[in-house]
C-alpha cells in the first residue's frame, strides 16, 4: 500500500495542439521537465471549466504518450472522449490556452527487465495509455500484440495509431462493423492454451478487466489491469475512488485506485466485491 | 499599505494556531498527501479524517457524485481505527511540525469516551474534534447531532475524560430545524467550541440505472453550493453564543469565502472540497484572505471575527 505520489506536480501547461480524431480528440501539452517523471499507465487530472465553473472536482485522464526533447520540452498527449461537460470543455479548449494540471499521478505499468511476450488489450476509450505503452515495451525488445474492442467502430480510436506502436493489433466490435465481430476478450483463451503470452496489460471497463482476470486465473500469466473508478480529487484525500484488494491472508483493503493503482495486478483485485461492502475487518 | 503586517494567527479555545486556514476533516486524509504539494507548517492546523475505534470498509463505491457547485459523498468514515492512527498519522505529523486537530466519530457513547480516552494520551495534539454528525452511518438515526439529548450525551462523555488540557470542538449537521439550539446543548455538556458545518444531506439519481447513484443512496453534500447555508449557520450561532469559538467550514474556495465565515463569526476556517479540485487551496485561500483583511483595515484575524455582528442590538 502506497501513501502518496511522490512525482506528482501543480503546473499550467499550455496546449500545444488539439485534433479531433473520429469520435475522439487528440491533445498535446507542453509539460517541459514534468515529462521525465511521467511513465505509461500515470493519469493527470485537470481543472476544467474555467475560473467561474461549476464543476468543482478535477477530471482523470490517462496520459496516452509521453514525447521528449521537442523545442518546447516534454509533452504528454492525451485521448479525449468528449462525452461528458469537462471532457467536453476540454475538447474546445484551442491551441496555446494554458489549463491546471497535476501530474504525474498513480501507479504506473511494471516494466519487465527482460524482453516478454506483452499482450495489450484496451476497451473503448480505456486504449489510451497503450500506446505509449506498446513503444516503451517495443524499446525494451518485447513483443507487442494489441487487441482493441468497443462497441462500433467509431469508437476505436485510431487503429493505425495501433498497427504503428505495435508488432501486431486485432480488432473487435460488439456490432462487427470494425474488424472482428465480438467481443475483445474472445481470442485471448486460445492466447494463454498456446503459451504465446507473458504479460498481459488491459485498460478499459471494469467488466473487461474482470473478464480477462479470470481467463489468467491458475495460470502464469500477469495481469496488469489499469482501473477506473470515479475519482473527486486524484491525490489521494477524498476515498472515494476505492476497491477492494486481497491482502496476503486472504483479507481485503478498501485501496484507494489514485494511489495503489490505477494499474493494479488483476489477480489481486476481489471483483467480486466491487460495488460492495467487504466483510468487515478484523483487527 | 504594503509594509503593513497582518496577525494571522487565531485560537480556538485554548488552542493556539499560527494561521487562519484549516483543512476539514475527511478531505485531507491525515496530511501526507496534501504535504508534498505544500508545507503544511504553512497552515493553520490538520484536521484529521474522522476516526472511529475499529477499522472500517466505509460504504460501497460509487462513492461521489458531482453536482452543479458541489459534489456528494458517501465514504463512510472507511479508516485504520484509532490506534494504527494514533501510532502511524499523528506521529507523523507532530514530527513535521504541523499543528493537529483529531477527529473522532462514533457508533456509541461509550465509543466517544474511549476515543477521547485514546487521544488523551498522545501528547501534542492541539484539539480534538468530536463529529456527531456524519451522515454517512448506515443508520442517520443516530446521528447524534440531530437531537439535543444524544448530543449532550456524546460531548458529556468525552468532557468526562478531557478535563480542559485539550479544546473540544463539537462538529454539527444543518440539517436540523434549530441549529442553535443543538449548539447550546453541546456547550452545556462541555463542548468548548463548535465547527459548523457538516455536510447536508443530499441524494443524485443515476438516469441510466434510474436509481440512487451513490453505493450508500445518501450522501453528504459539499462545495460552494452550501457555503451560504454555512455562513447562516455560523451566523446564528454567533449571535446566540458570541463567546463560543466557532472553526467554520462549507464551501470556501477563496479568501473572500473565508472572510465572509470569519464576519460572520467564525475564528478559523476548515477548506475541503475545494482541496480536491485544487491541490494548493489552503496556502492559496490565506493569501487571499490576508489581503482582504488588510485592504478593510484590520490588524489580526480576531478583529474580524464576528464583525458582521457588530451594528446588533442597537
Amino acid at each position: 500500500m502506497s501513501t502518496i505520489n511522490k512525482s506528482a506536480t501543480q503546473i499550467n501547461a499550455t496546449i500545444l495542439s488539439n485534433k479531433r480524431v473520429g469520435a475522439y480528440h487528440q491533445i498535446l501539452l507542453a509539460i517541459g521537465d514534468l515529462a521525465s517523471v511521467c511513465k505509461p499507465g500515470n493519469f493527470v487530472a485537470i481543472s476544467v471549466g474555467g475560473d467561474s465553473s461549476r464543476m468543482v472536482l478535477r477530471r482523470a485522464f490517462a496520459i496516452s504518450r509521453i514525447t521528449h526533447g521537442s523545442a518546447s520540452g516534454g509533452a504528454m498527449e492525451l485521448i479525449v472522449a468528449p462525452h461528458g461537460s469537462g471532457s467536453r470543455w476540454l475538447c474546445e479548449q484551442s491551441e496555446g490556452s494554458e489549463i491546471d494540471i497535476v501530474a504525474p499521478l498513480g501507479k504506473p505499468f511494471g516494466i519487465p527487465t527482460q524482453p516478454v511476450n506483452a499482450l495489450l488489450v484496451g476497451g473503448g476509450y480505456g486504449s489510451a495509455p497503450l500506446f505509449g505503452l506498446a513503444e516503451v515495451l517495443k524499446a525494451r525488445g518485447c513483443r507487442v500484440d494489441m487487441l482493441l474492442g468497443a462497441s462500433t467502430g467509431s469508437k476505436i480510436y485510431a487503429p493505425l495509431e495501433g498497427k504503428r506502436s505495435a508488432s501486431t493489433l486485432k480488432i473487435y466490435t460488439e456490432d462487427g462493423s470494425m474488424g472482428e465481430s465480438g467481443r475483445v476478450t474472445a481470442p485471448i483463451r486460445d492466447l494463454l492454451a498456446q503459451g504465446a503470452v507473458d504479460v498481459i496489460y488491459s485498460c478499459g471497463p471494469m467488466s473487461m478487466l474482470r473478464a480477462i482476470s479470470e481467463l489468467t486465473e491458475g495460470t502464469d500469466v500477469v495481469h496488469q489491469c489499469a482501473v477506473e473508478e470515479s475519482m473527486a480529487c486524484g491525490i489521494g484525500i477524498c476515498m472515494t475512488c476505492v476497491l477492494p484488494v486481497k491482502n496476503d491472508d486472504d483479507s481485503i483493503s478498501m485501496l484507494r485506485s489514485c494511489i495503489d493503482g490505477p494499474v493494479m495486478d488483476g489477480s489481486t483485485v476481489a471483483w467480486d466485491v466491487v460495488g460492495k461492502v467487504p466483510p468487515a475487518v478484523h483487527s | 499599505m504594503s509594509n503593513q503586517v497582518i496577525d494571522l494567527s487565531t485560537t480556538l479555545g485554548n488552542a493556539w494556531f499560527p494561521a487562519p486556514i484549516f483543512t476539514a476533516s475527511g478531505c485531507a486524509s491525515s496530511g501526507k498527501e496534501l504535504s508534498q504539494f505544500f508545507d503544511l507548517r504553512e497552515i493553520g492546523a490538520v484536521v484529521t479524517k474522522s476516526v472511529m475505534n475499529k477499522a472500517r470498509h466505509g460504504r460501497p463505491t460509487p462513492r461521489m457524485a458531482e453536482t452543479p457547485s458541489g459534489m456528494l459523498n458517501s465514504i463512510g468514515l472507511q479508516g485504520p481505527g484509532i490506534d494504527h492512527f494514533l501510532a502511524n498519522d499523528v506521529p507523523w505529523l507532530l514530527e513535521r511540525g504541523a499543528k493537529v486537530i483529531v477527529s473522532i466519530a462514533g457508533e456509541t457513547t461509550d465509543e466517544y469516551a474511549m476515543l477521547a480516552r485514546k487521544v488523551r494520551a498522545v501528547p501534542g495534539i492541539s484539539a480534538l474534534e468530536v463529529n456527531i454528525s456524519c451522515p454517512n452511518v448506515e443508520n442517520r438515526g443516530m446521528v447524534f447531532a440531530c437531537e439535543r439529548e444524544s448530543s449532550a450525551r456524546a460531548i458529556d462523555g468525552v468532557r468526562k475524560i478531557i478535563g480542559g488540557e485539550i479544546p473540544i470542538i463539537a462538529k454539527l449537521t444543518p440539517d436540523v430545524t434549530d441549529i442553535t439550539s443543538i449548539a447550546s446543548a453541546v456547550v452545556d455538556a462541555g463542548a468548548d467550541g463548535l465547527a459548523l458545518i457538516n455536510t447536508v444531506l443530499g441524494m443524485v439519481i443515476n438516469l441510466d440505472t434510474m436509481k440512487p447513484h451513490l453505493g450508500g443512496k445518501t450522501g453528504g453534500l459539499s462545495g460552494p453550493a452550501i457555503r451560504p447555508v454555512a455562513v447562516r449557520a455560523i451566523y446564528q450561532v454567533h449571535s446566540a453564543m458570541p463567546d463560543v469559538p466557532i472553526l467554520g467550514m462549507g464551501g470556501v474556495s477563496s479568501g473572500r469565502d473565508a472572510l465572509e465565515l470569519i464576519l460572520a463569526g467564525a475564528s478559523g476556517v476548515s477548506v475541503g472540497t475545494a482541496s480536491f479540485g485544487d491541490p494548493t487551496a489552503i496556502p492559496r485561500i490565506q493569501r487571499e484572505l490576508a489581503a482582504l483583511l488588510l485592504a478593510r483595515g484590520f490588524s489580526s484575524i480576531k478583529d474580524a471575527v464576528g464583525y458582521a455582528h457588530r451594528d446588533e442590538g442597537m
